[in-house]
């Protein structure tokens, strides 16, 4: 059995780490690049979404490598995710690839449906061995986040352009070459030492954008033209509102034990869009408010074409704009690759932001400044 | 107290209006309902609603609109889920927001929120919520929630009995026609609202086809095919379309199947898919996807639809048991 998984964006550190310390054989798909979106958008239904293009694109590239079984999480509605894997199956039987698909979810025949399936993806060993292990990709994947996040402070405030770009790139090109949970985590930790003593301007301020919208085109650099690092060396300082570890950490383990609490996004949400209604509407535009009264300069919402759950936030978006006097900028992402479109827009919504702010120090209006 | 509610003319109205009104009309509500969809409707629907979002939403917005003005308040209630342990669209849910943000001037909206994912309780709270609009007796709201109930029970019944829903609704007539048998597939907004899919019912009549729509399937068949599902369909009306495909793909009772979803539709994006690659799987019978959005150019539809219809006649006169490619 040699197992793979979709890419989305650094969540393979953590499967990675999981597989290694399990000692489960397994298969990274190569990183998303075109021929992947090729594959996709040939065999997937034309108007589903692009994650579950990619996905398909990436088992494809997986299984010609060697891979029979996919292991994927499931939910169960109302967006469209919860249906992911019978997509999946559905399109990879008709080509006649023979994999096994494993879904782990909570779905009607309850939690023992779901250890039998973890018990499968881990060869028939006993569940509870997965305990530690999980547990220190768990850890692993926060650190990788906050590294990330790291970055993102970074990039815009150094001295030498290029070198934040050069310590990710070399971290990323490792990271998938390293075996084992304490390796990794040493090579985070490391890294992160790099970023800290790269030399850096301290008196910049940049501007401030907050990146909201649904999480996979805002996890999955290749979905959104790695728009951390490109506003980065614009010098702008961004914030991304979703990480996987922390929607690991709020659904799966504090939601299955019920121990979740309401967050403040869900607070700053609620006069705006009253209740969840799947995927990250709450999330997109409660965050956006937070950003707001954190005195960002601005923020990006992004999501694939036809997302429901981000067509209605980014239907309410205008109120929050309006009350809370931030700008937003809504990309729209599907297969259409052409870079120079988004940029366009994206140059011209800092351009703003740089004058907006401008303005408003001229005036005297912005008591903080950006840092 | 409000005494005038508006009603809108699309979306769920063609599954719900019948308890709305007798709900309504019982704790003393004056109701008006939207115009039937015209262009002036599309055109709204178009400029109030986000862009991104599917041809029948635009046109709520649009019913909307044509409602200001003639009501003290507008009815547009926050559906989650109507059964147990299903959903429905996302857009459903979070459609008062999305009018409050996008529709100016705006009388109030009575939103009660309709969650029967969990249990069927919820549903009394809706039913006093919504009825507290109109009169402070809560035994008469209570009355009025049965009635509405029985209402709904009997409209349901009619409808498998096998009229459609535009023919109780909208006085529809629909000849008995014996030629050709078609199934038409789609959610109910799309079916009956005849300006949506450009008289898609009526041009079948005329070519004298006979229409099963996945509303004339008992329930108890949808849900007995939808089961033997790997996995639930968790959207309700997803399920009924799913449990009707399946339904034909087993019978093998009609000439032909035309799936009708609008564009971006995103669970059609998947159940459409699905119930075309288990027609084909499993059947021969000709399958035709007719997406709708604003775009109103009629022809494009009408010449597709014409050649699909020949196509079924051809199939028939010459041996129904032969496959097109011989």
């Amino acid at each position: 059995m040699i197992v793979t998984f979709p890419h989305m964006g650094n969540v393979y550190v953590l499967v990675k780490t999981l597989f290694d310390e399990m000692g489960v054989e397994y298969i990274i798909p190569p990183k998303c690049n075109k021929r992947t979106l090729e594959l996709g958008t040939k065999y997937a239904p034309e108007m589903a979404c692009l994650p579950l293009k990619i996905n398909i694109g990436n088992f494809i590239e997986s299984i010609e490598q060697g891979a029979d079984t996919i292991i994927i999480t499931g939910g169960c509605g109302p967006c469209r995710f919860g249906y992911y894997a019978e997509m999946h199956k559905e399109i990879l039987a008709g080509l006649g690839y023979n994999v096994e698909i494993i879904t782990l979810e909570v779905n009607e025949k309850g939690i023992p449906e779901l250890l039998c399936r973890l018990k499968r993806m881990i060869g028939g060993r006993s569940v509870s061995s997965l305990a530690l292990p999980m547990y220190k990709a768990m850890r692993i994947q926060t650190a990788a986040d906050k590294l990330e996040e790291l970055s993102f402070r970074i990039r815009p405030r150094e001295i030498r352009k290029g070198s934040t770009d050069a310590i990710m790139q070399k971290y990323f090109d490792t990271v998938k070459t390293v075996y084992g949970a304490k390796a990794i985590a040493h090579l985070i930790e490391e890294t992160r030492n790099l970023l800290l003593s790269t030399e850096i301007d301290k008196d910049y301020a940049p501007i401030k954008i907050g990146i909201v919208g649904e999480i996979y085109t805002l996890i999955e650099p290749f979905t959104n033209l790695d728009i951390e690092k490109m506003l980065g060396n614009m010098g702008v300082e961004v914030n991304r509102s979703l990480y996987i570890s922390h929607w690991i950490k709020e659904h799966i383990i504090l939601g299955g034990l019920h121990m979740r609490k309401k967050q403040p996004f869900e607070r700053e949400a609620e006069p705006y869009l009253k209740t969840a209604i799947g995927g990250h509407a709450q999330e997109t535009l409660g965050n956006t408010v937070l950003y707001a009264k954190q005195h960002y300069d601005g923020a990006i919402q992004i999501y694939p074409l036809t997302c429901m759950p981000e067509i209605v936030a980014g239907s309410i978006m205008p109120s929050v704009t309006k009350d809370y006097d931030i700008p937003v900028l809504t990309l729209v992402m599907d297969e259409i690759t052409g870079e120079a479109g988004y940029i366009t827009r994206i140059d011209a919504f800092v351009d703003m932001l740089r004058r907006r702010r401008q303005i408003k120090e001229a005036n005297n209006e912005l008591v903080l400044s950006g840092h | 107290m409000f005494k005038k509610i508006g009603i809108p003319r699309a979306l769920l109205y063609y599954d719900y209006y019948p308890l709305w009104h007798t709900f309504f009309e019982n704790v003393g509500a004056e109701i008006v309902l939207s115009d039937r969809t015209n262009n002036k409707i599309l055109n709204d629907g178009v400029k109030y609603c986000i862009n991104e979002a599917c041809l029948p939403v635009k046109l709520f917005h649009g019913h909307i609109v044509n409602l200001i003005g003639k009501a003290d308040c507008l009815f547009v209630p926050r559906m989650k889920s109507v059964a147990r342990n299903e959903y429905i669209c996302p857009k459903f849910t979070g459609l008062p927001d999305m009018i409050r943000s996008s529709v100016p001037n705006l009388p109030p909206i009575i939103d009660c929120e309709v969650n029967l994912r969990k249990s069927n309780a919820q549903l009394k709270e809706a039913f006093f919520e919504a009825g507290s609009f109109f009169t402070e007796d809560k035994a008469r709201i209570w009355t009025a929630a049965q009635i509405a109930m029985e209402a709904n029970d009997r409209y349901r019944k009619q409808v498998e009995g096998g009229r459609l829903p535009a023919q109780i609704l909208e006085n529809r007539q629909v000849p008995d026609n014996d030629g050709l048998r078609i199934a038409v597939i789609g959610h109910i907004y799309n079916l009956y609202d005849d300006y949506i899919n450009r008289g898609l019912l009526g041009k079948l009549y005329e070519n004298g086809a006979r229409v099963f729509t996945p509303e004339l399937i008992q329930g108890g068949i949808v849900d007995g095919n939808a089961a033997k599902l790997d996995k639930k369909v968790f959207w309700s009306f997803a399920r009924r379309l799913m449990g009707a495909a399946m339904h034909f793909a087993e019978q093998k009772n009609v000439d032909g199947v035309i799936y009708l979803m609008s564009f971006g539709c995103g669970i059609d994006s998947f159940i459409a898919e699905l119930c075309e690659r288990r027609l084909r799987r499993q059947t021969d019978i000709p399958f035709y996807l007719i997406v709708l959005d604003e775009h109103s150019g009629e022809a494009g539809i009408n010449t597709r639809l014409e050649a699909f219809i020949d196509m079924l006649k051809w199939r028939k006169r010459n041996d129904s048991d032969l496959s097109a490619h011989g």
